[in-house]
């Protein structure tokens, strides 16, 4: 491994930008699922460690939603500490390999990097995966101090982000934590939803592993709300319940020929290719169908994943349709750019009003209207207005419908007397407190569809207030 | 890991029963429910309605007809074995009460799941007639099982050798005109027979309920692969089902969304066959 030179540490600190991430090249990268980013080396991590001027306000920390010690670690790594610097981030995530990935960091803890103000701001989130890869690779993840056992039962209900940072938080406090999981396998959003390319399955069960770990109980195939209910889990002696079942349920337009064959919810789309490893049929059993031609509707994160997995599933053309402009689009820019690199192309400015389907009730087509932009709505975005006369058809065989998920309703119709609001989120407060004592809520399921990080946020945010009510 | 207690070939390679040990799903489940399986690592997660459950020793039966790669890779599993996963119960339950006269109707694999419904009917005090189509003799499961849970029990055969010859709805018309009084019914089979008991009662209004197994990944309302269309609503069978208000199902459409990947199950058959086992499941029928 080629270390940099005292010479090339002291240009270092001086770059106005960040190390690039090697990344595989989109030719060769659009035919596979293994990882797009390859990870810094310890000579990238060494030279962007360097640009890290350690401030004393530490700004980065109040990006984070779970506080990870930034220039702490940072600080570790310039010192060739690297397994000490992922115990200093695991002093407060339990995910770092998981959030070094998936993080939008631009729009947390490198947006308030003192250096962002003069040039790019220091690669927090890639010194992170680094940290995490590296301890990983020895093989020998340590395990921080966990508080003596004091007997008492908690449940989480759901084993994704949100779930999994609140177990561990309590499994270190001392607590009996058990994790029940619906799907047979734990990781939720991780498992089912993040393709393989940009966060690798072995590195969602190694974080999990780690979770398991520090003492935390996971049983798959549990249902709750169907196989038992909330209540039953106190009746079992739980003193405490975590709820946090994510944002499940899939939206669909609305408009006509959605249930056609072909048109998929973003969500069937990346569970049969992500979670039952459809890209690899026929060696695993799950079927994954793909036309030539892909229509992608919507412009989030989850679009961007779908149609980079339209693309090495090996649809010929890959189309995301959008009714407002690239800048709306709720996708990180990274992920836009990612998708562009792989040739995905972007029907922007455009409203899909029908999809219209052959005899056998195959899709063919995708009809749109172009659109313009607005006035501002209630989110902020300008809105799109339909042109008049500009309706087009689209060539399609596929459709992917990726406008947003809901909360699944099963937990809250299943358990009385716990608040919901008026998209079916459970009603929480900023500690995760629900309408019920001993119940607390985090993540999508309160908020709506958001990031993984903010769920872990409140799900870090919740085992304190779970320790807080235990102990009263 | 949930272990096969029992293993039944109620009809050899085709349709196989397994008595597994899940407790959890055993103390929780009702009439009309379902559960999601999986054999083995690369397996998929398969729907199957409960044929029966046993809360004292904590077991659910399933029976299913063998149609693809999956199935008949399950068929090969044995007493003493193991699914990897098994979750339940899911969908809503049948909905019991004491309705009057109910006729159940159940054709060929789903037979199965019209077992326990059929005995919860009889239990809320309903007079239980039950007409049971297959095609032929040998492919007639679970006739001493229904006997049971029935008031009258009437067997019909496509081919004439057992029963009565004919199709079971020419049985439901003749209970029609020449008794009446027929307050439910419930049809669960293929989707073709469930559709021709709905013709029949929906002209004369008779209550029917269906229960639908359409293609799912799921199975928790999260994929929305099994949506169905009753009246002018989108439902997903997996959470709003599985029964519906027969008379609003839109078969058409189920029925071409069974097809959806009908493709890659002959691609799975042919690389199967080509690994040395032999098929004769009549791949391509109705799941039901």
């Amino acid at each position: 491994m080629r270390m940099p030179s005292a010479e090339e540490l002291k240009q270092a600190t001086k770059s106005t930008c960040k190390r690039p991430m090697p990344s595989q090249n989109p030719e060769e990268r659009v035919h596979h699922f293994t990882e797009v980013a390859l990870g810094y080396t310890e000579e990238d991590a060494l030279l962007e460690a360097a640009r890290c001027l350690g401030c004393k306000t530490e700004e980065c920390r109040q990006g984070c939603p779970v506080d990870i010690a930034i220039p702490d670690f940072i600080k570790k790594i310039k010192t060739g500490n690297y397994v000490g610097a992922a115990l200093k981030i695991k002093e407060t995530s339990s995910l770092p390999a998981i959030c070094g990935r998936v993080c939008p960091q631009e729009s947390q803890c490198e947006k308030y990097c003192v250096r962002g103000k003069k040039g790019e701001p220091v690669g927090i989130g890639r010194l992170e995966r680094f940290v995490a890869d590296y301890e990983r690779a020895q093989g020998t993840v340590k395990v921080p101090e966990i508080a003596p056992a004091n007997g008492i039962k908690v449940a989480i209900i759901g084993s994704g982000p949100a779930g999994l940072t609140c177990a561990g938080e309590l499994a270190k406090m001392g607590y009996s934590v058990t994790i029940f999981e619906a799907l047979h396998v734990a990781g939720g959003v991780l498992m089912y939803g993040i393709p393989e390319f940009r966060l690798p399955k072995d590195i969602v069960q190694a974080d999990i592993g780690y979770v398991r770990q520090l003492g935390v109980d996971i049983q798959t195939n549990v249902v709750i709300g169907r196989t038992m209910k909330v209540d039953e889990l106190m009746e079992q002696g739980y003193q405490a319940i975590f709820i946090g079942t994510g944002a499940g349920l899939p939206n669909f337009m609305g408009i006509p020929g959605e249930n056609l064959n072909g048109v998929y919810s973003a969500n069937e789309f990346l569970t049969r290719v992500n979670l039952m490893k459809g890209y690899r049929f026929p060696e695993y059993l799950t079927p994954i169908r793909i036309g030539k031609r892909v229509a992608i509707l919507g412009a989030g994160n989850v679009a961007m994943d779908s149609a980079r997995c339209a693309k090495r599933l090996g649809a010929e053309e890959v189309y995301i349709v959008y009714r407002r402009s690239e800048k709306e689009m709720p996708a990180r820019a990274e992920e836009v750019e990612h998708a562009h690199e792989e040739g995905i192309l972007f029907h922007l400015l455009t409203q899909p009003v029908e999809i219209k389907g052959d005899q056998e009730n195959w899709v063919k087509e995708l009809v749109c209207v172009k659109c313009e932009l607005g006035e501002p709505d209630a989110s902020g975005r300008r809105s799109p207005i339909n042109i008049a006369g500009s309706e087009y058809s689209l060539p399609v065989e596929t459709v992917v419908v990726a406008i947003g998920q809901s909360p699944n309703p099963l937990i809250q119709t299943t358990t009385q007397g716990l608040k919901t609001g008026r998209h079916g989120t459970i009603d929480a407060n900023s500690d995760g407190q629900t309408s019920r004592i001993g119940i607390f809520a985090g993540g999508d399921i309160v908020t709506g569809a958001a990031t993984v990080i903010l769920a872990m946020g409140a799900g870090r945010k919740a085992a304190a207030a779970m320790d807080k009510y235990l102990k009263s | 890991m949930y272990q096969i207690l029992k293993k039944q070939e109620l009809i050899p390679d085709l349709m196989i029963l397994f008595e597994v040990q899940a407790p959890l799903v055993a103390a929780s489940c009702q009439a009309g429910q379902f559960v999601m399986l999986r054999k083995d690592e690369i397996g998929e997660r398969i729907p199957l309605t409960i044929a029966d459950f046993d809360r004292g020793h904590g077991t659910i039966t399933v029976i299913f007809q063998v149609v693809g790669k999956s199935t008949q890779l399950m068929a090969k599993l044995n007493e003493g074995d193991y699914f990897l996963d098994f979750a339940g119960p899911l969908g809503q339950p049948s909905h019991i009460e004491k309705f009057g006269r109910v006729i159940m109707v159940g054709g060929g694999v789903g037979v199965a799941p019209i077992h326990p419904i059929a005995r919860e009917m009889k239990l809320a005090g309903n007079e239980v007639i039950s007409i049971l189509g297959a095609r032929s003799h040998d492919l007639l499961i679970l006739e001493n099982e229904m006997e049971k849970v029935s008031s009258e029990i009437i067997v019909t055969t496509d081919d004439g050798s057992y029963g009565r010859q004919g199709f079971v709805t020419e049985v439901l018309k003749e209970l029609m005109t020449e008794r009446g009084g027929i307050d439910l019914v419930v049809a669960i089979g293929p989707m073709v027979m469930m559709q021709a008991v709905c013709d029949v009662t929906k002209e004369v209004g008779i209550p029917t309920v269906v229960s639908l197994n359409p293609i799912m990944v799921d199975g928790t309302g999260m994929c929305g692969a099994c949506r169905v269309e009753v009246g002018t609503d989108t439902k997903f069978a997996c959470v709003d089902g599985p029964e519906f208000d027969g008379h609003k199902v839109n078969w058409t459409l189920a029925r071409q969304r069974a097809l959806m990947f009908t493709e890659e199950e002959k691609r799975a058959m042919f690389e199967h066959h080509n690994e040395g086992s032999g098929c004769r499941c009549g791949c391509h029928q109705q799941k039901n």
